[in-house]
């Protein structure tokens, strides 16, 4: 864990866009600079980016936090290009100015020094389970870390992240790890009750399916929603989940939910 | 120094500009970002006399130039304000105004009677124009006769600062903001969102759960410019501006259009610092055509 987490106020900067590299057919790597300290930002937290240049893409566009160098400043995004909006994001070249609104939401519950951990992450939502792989805290032997995609060129490389954990991968046509969805792999399938934790963010019915699990067997769940928001700090209300407690704001009552606290 | 005081009514406001009721929450949530006592006003989130939980996700649409939402008043219910958010906000050094909701005239009844016992309103905004419920809301603003009622109801409760926010949905709003003023409205705001859809093609389904929302944002401002003059021309009590406004460019085109003070509404949830950018935006503005107060702006289109 960083050695500041009290977290930080929400600001609108202008950061520098440093690298912008295409790791795949459709996933990018945004690197940026902040003009200030980025001590606060948790792994579950996302950023609120503004995208400029076209009348259709009026809002600002959430993305999970993939890494944050604190010593330097930096703030790493994993942008899969899911429509117009970023798709113009992966166009901006290095040299250039991003607005962006951070940090948002509250962040994954961090791990106790025994707890054993499933990261569990799917498409874009590889981006927080890296993050938190890195930041847990726990030895690497705890940390087992699920990586699901379509096929082999949709995942993207983890290298500097296979020093935190133990990695499993799956894709749908089985040219890398295992055939099928996360939930088929044996981690997941045969030695779930070996966790004591499960983390994960992805597409909503792969969450169901796994908090469906993680509910039956017993173990602690946080999943990460991604629902259509318009501001991403709370006064839009358009983002709201339906939970046991009525509607909440994904944006600053999540992204992150305790799945017991969610009507799935 | 310029001067951007103005008057509505008996409330003083520092500065014509004031954040919109759905946007701001109720002005906390900005203050991560903007010194909150640098604003005119801030207009809370719409309360009604109960909690609603509003209506189901999905509530929001982007659009061209805009976005269509369809929140339908999600609200803790008068009691939580009163209790809980009132003791939170009432010293911040801005005119807190409560936009007041209703399905029936004694609801708006009730929600203005608990609000006028809080010393630090100033005013309410009564929301006779939400497109996003079922029943009351927008009813009420669509016709003179039900307009007149429920604010001629609210007037015998309240004696403070009565403003009435005016729909857009309408044949004339003009009409509809005299029929208000003759009730004892102390001024009148505008527009609320415009009736709107939008489509998923793929899914061949609506895209918000509700089929049909509102419509604010940069895309609606050229209708809010055209009503605010309409009403300006048709009513002595002064008119709040909304509708669309990004920058201090925009905000002047409404004062200059006939509004005493502008809101800020879908922009805030582009960047939470606009509202700030404006007021600095207006002063730059008048320095640069030595105007020394902004009264003398509003309603200044020269013809």
């Amino acid at each position: 864990m960083p050695s500041n987490t009290k977290g930080m106020n929400k600001t609108v900067q202008d950061l520098l866009l440093l690298e912008n590299q295409q790791l795949n057919n459709d996933n990018f790597l945004l690197k940026l600079k902040s003009p200030v300290h980025l001590s606060g930002i948790l792994p579950g937290q996302f950023v609120n980016v503004e995208i400029k240049s076209a009348r259709e893409i009026f809002l600002r566009r959430p993305f999970s936090v993939l890494d944050v160098d604190y010593q330097n400043q930096t703030i790493s995004l994993l942008v899969k290009i899911l429509g117009r909006g970023s798709k113009k994001l992966t166009e901006i070249t290095p040299g250039q100015k991003i607005s962006v609104v951070f940090p948002l939401g509250k962040s994954f519950t961090f791990p106790d020094p025994g707890d054993r951990v499933l990261l569990i992450g799917g498409g874009s939502g590889v981006a927080p389970m890296l993050f938190l792989a890195k930041m847990c805290g726990l030895p690497a032997d705890n940390v087992h870390v699920l990586l699901g995609a379509k096929t082999i060129n949709d995942h993207i490389n983890v290298d500097d992240y296979l020093k935190f954990g133990h990695f499993y991968y799956t894709t749908e046509d089985g040219s890398k790890g295992e055939r099928g969805f996360v939930i088929d792999h044996p981690v997941f399938k045969e030695q779930l009750s070996k966790f004591t934790r499960i983390y994960t963010c992805g597409p909503n019915p792969m969450m169901k399916a796994i908090a469906a699990s993680a509910k039956k067997a017993n173990i602690i769940c946080e999943v990460s929603l991604e629902n259509m928001m318009a501001c991403g700090f709370g006064v839009c209300l358009c983002c709201v989940e339906d939970t046991n407690e009525g509607h909440k704001c994904v944006c600053t009552e999540g992204p992150v939910f305790n799945v017991n606290d969610l009507k799935w | 120094m310029v001067d951007l005081g103005i008057k509505i009514h008996n409330v003083e406001f520092k500065n014509p500009v004031l954040t919109a009721s759905g946007t701001c929450g109720f002005g906390e949530e900005l203050s991560d970002f903007i010194d909150l006592s640098r604003l005119g006003g801030i207009v809370v989130k719409g309360t009604t006399l109960n909690h609603r939980e509003g209506n189901p996700y999905p509530r929001m649409a982007e659009t061209p130039s805009g976005m269509l939402n369809a929140v339908g008043l999600q609200n803790k219910g008068v009691k939580n304000f009163v209790n809980n958010i009132y003791p939170r906000i009432k010293d911040i050094d801005t005119n807190i105004i409560v936009n007041v909701n209703g399905s029936t005239i004694d609801e708006y009844i009730a929600v203005t009677e608990q609000i006028n016992e809080l010393d630090k309103i100033p005013a309410i905004e009564l929301n006779i124009s939400c497109p996003n419920v079922k029943e009351g809301g927008m009813a009420f603003g669509v016709s003179c006769p039900s307009a007149e009622a429920v604010v001629k109801a609210v007037r015998k409760v309240y004696n403070k600062t009565l403003i009435v926010k005016l729909s857009p949905n309408v044949t004339s709003i003009a009409e509809i903001a005299k029929a208000v003023e003759g009730q004892g409205a102390d001024s009148v705001s505008l527009i609320n969102t415009l009736l709107g859809m939008a489509i998923d093609a793929e899914k061949r389904r609506p895209v918000l759960s509700t089929v049909t929302g509102g419509l604010s944002g940069p895309a609606v401002k050229p209708i809010a410019l055209r009503m605010v003059w309409q009403v300006y021309n048709a009513v002595k009590i002064p008119v709040i501006g909304m509708g669309g406004i990004m920058n201090a460019t925009d905000a002047i085109e409404f004062i200059l259009a006939g509004a005493s003070a502008v809101q800020i509404g879908t922009a805030i949830f582009k960047d939470p610092t606009i509202p700030v950018q404006v007021i600095d935006g207006i002063s730059s503005y008048m320095e640069k055509h030595k105007i020394g107060s902004i009264s003398e702006l509003i309603g200044g289109l020269q013809m």
